[in-house]
């Protein structure tokens, strides 16, 4: 599943977290959320640049809101990265792919 | 490796893309830088992106959602060429010709520029809201309001967006304050009529928010009457600024002429800033109107006096 973004469920959120032997990115997001539409794209392209190396997964909060409680999402796009299944850092609200890269940089390997 | 471009716009909402238009259709070939995604109201496709019905932008007498037409305000410019960059420019030296602009490393020179790079929502200033954005505080309704089922909320504001985002709220709210810091409302009489006849809608005027209360979360606001001076607190759990705009310039600080709030000065009844070649339109240089319809027109202009001044440089 390389470079590719996981759909995440109420049913597969934490054996999916669990099992990764890599930092894992949520993405809580709506379909009417405008920010998570405009940040969509640069998701991809970190699924594509960081695969082996970073997975994302995405969970929409009006199907899966169970999962959004548990973690108090309390406003959407929220990013938050797990390691060994723990939750270790929130984003809130949309970003560029710069910004982002340099919040993500304590958990992905140094490359150039 | 300097990229160059006959017309640089910078900024995608309706007057970035109008102008993209025109100029695309004018055969300039403009490159719009058009901004990095955000949550605030300083992105693509501009303030726009965070509403959800249009109603009063003409051709739609069903409405539009705000991001739908953004959207198709950019394929557009697309279809006759205009390129874009989702990317925010940081920098900019227009003390000479060709102009330039930096995103980060990338290096841009332009015959000419348009800047319409709009403007962003006014925070209410107060010290805990770095830390309570996004835990119950908020300027985007359509992205936060989902998470305050039945829950009482308020909104900071008295103009249409602060109306138009309680009556929005109230699909999820069990209760929508909204707190107004004289006695009347700047909004247009039929938004204030639906609020008054929305049940779930009060008001609490002449008041003024003085702090944001809680640790992890909002739980709750001071407020201070501006007519007694009396002080009051009210437990909410939803918090959402309407307050109004600042306009998108400090890039272009000390560079082109500005009024002390920030909004870039332009020649009566046209685009032209204090730099020839340097065009203003939109919100940017616009705190009368500051409407999508209004900033469209003025993107329009700025690209007629954008070709108009092209030409008269051969």
């Amino acid at each position: 599943m390389a470079g590719n973004i996981a759909t995440l469920t109420s049913a597969n959120f934490d054996e999916t977290v669990r099992s990764a032997d890599t930092p894992v990115l949520v993405d809580f997001w709506a379909e009417w959320c405008g920010p998570c539409k405009a940040i969509a794209p640069v998701l991809n392209e970190l699924a594509t640049e960081q695969a082996g190396k970073l997975q994302i997964g995405k969970l929409n909060v009006d199907d899966h809101g169970d999962i959004a409680m548990r973690f108090n999402v309390m406003s959407i796009p929220t990013l938050i990265v797990f390691k060994n299944g723990e939750a270790v850092k929130r984003l809130v609200g949309a970003k560029g792919k710069g910004q982002l890269l340099q919040e993500l940089a304590e958990f992905l390997p140094a490359s150039r | 490796m300097t990229q160059h471009t006959k017309v640089l716009i910078i900024g995608s909402g309706p007057a970035g893309l109008t102008a993209a238009i025109y100029t695309a259709r004018a055969s300039l070939q403009p490159l719009v830088i058009e901004g990095e995604p955000s949550s605030t109201s300083d992105q693509p496709g501009g303030q726009l992106m965070l509403t959800t019905e249009v109603e009063n932008f003409p051709g739609f007498p069903e409405g539009i959602m705000g991001p739908e037409l953004m959207m198709r305000c950019r394929e557009q410019a697309a279809r006759f060429g205009a390129q874009f960059l989702t990317e925010k420019v940081n920098k900019i030296d227009f003390s000479a010709r060709p102009f330039q602009a930096w995103v980060r490393d990338q290096h841009f020179t332009a015959d000419s520029v348009i800047v319409s790079t709009g403007a962003q929502s006014l925070m209410l200033g107060l010290p805990e809201e770095q830390r309570l954005i996004g835990h119950g505080l908020s300027t985007c309704a359509t992205c936060d309001g989902f998470f305050f089922r039945n829950q009482e909320i308020i909104v900071v504001g008295g103009g249409d967006s602060a109306l138009e985002e309680a009556q929005f709220l109230t699909k999820f709210a069990s209760k929508v304050s909204i707190i107004v810091r004289r006695d009347v409302l700047r909004a247009s009489k039929i938004m204030q009529e639906r609020a008054h006849a929305n049940p779930k809608i009060s008001f609490v005027w002449n008041s003024q928010v003085t702090k944001i209360i809680g640790d992890s979360s909002v739980t709750g606001v001071e407020l201070r009457d501006t007519v007694t001076g009396a002080t009051s607190t009210i437990a909410v759990t939803g918090v959402f600024v309407a307050i109004g705009h600042r306009p998108n310039t400090d890039l272009f600080k000390d560079v082109l002429d500005m009024e002390d709030s920030g909004y870039l000065i332009t020649k009566s009844g046209s685009t032209y800033t204090n730099i020839p070649g340097v065009f203003a339109c939109g919100d940017v240089q616009d705190h009368t109107y500051r409407q999508a319809i209004t900033a469209a027109g003025s993107g329009c202009m700025a690209a007629i006096d954008c070709e108009r001044w092209l030409e008269a440089q051969h």
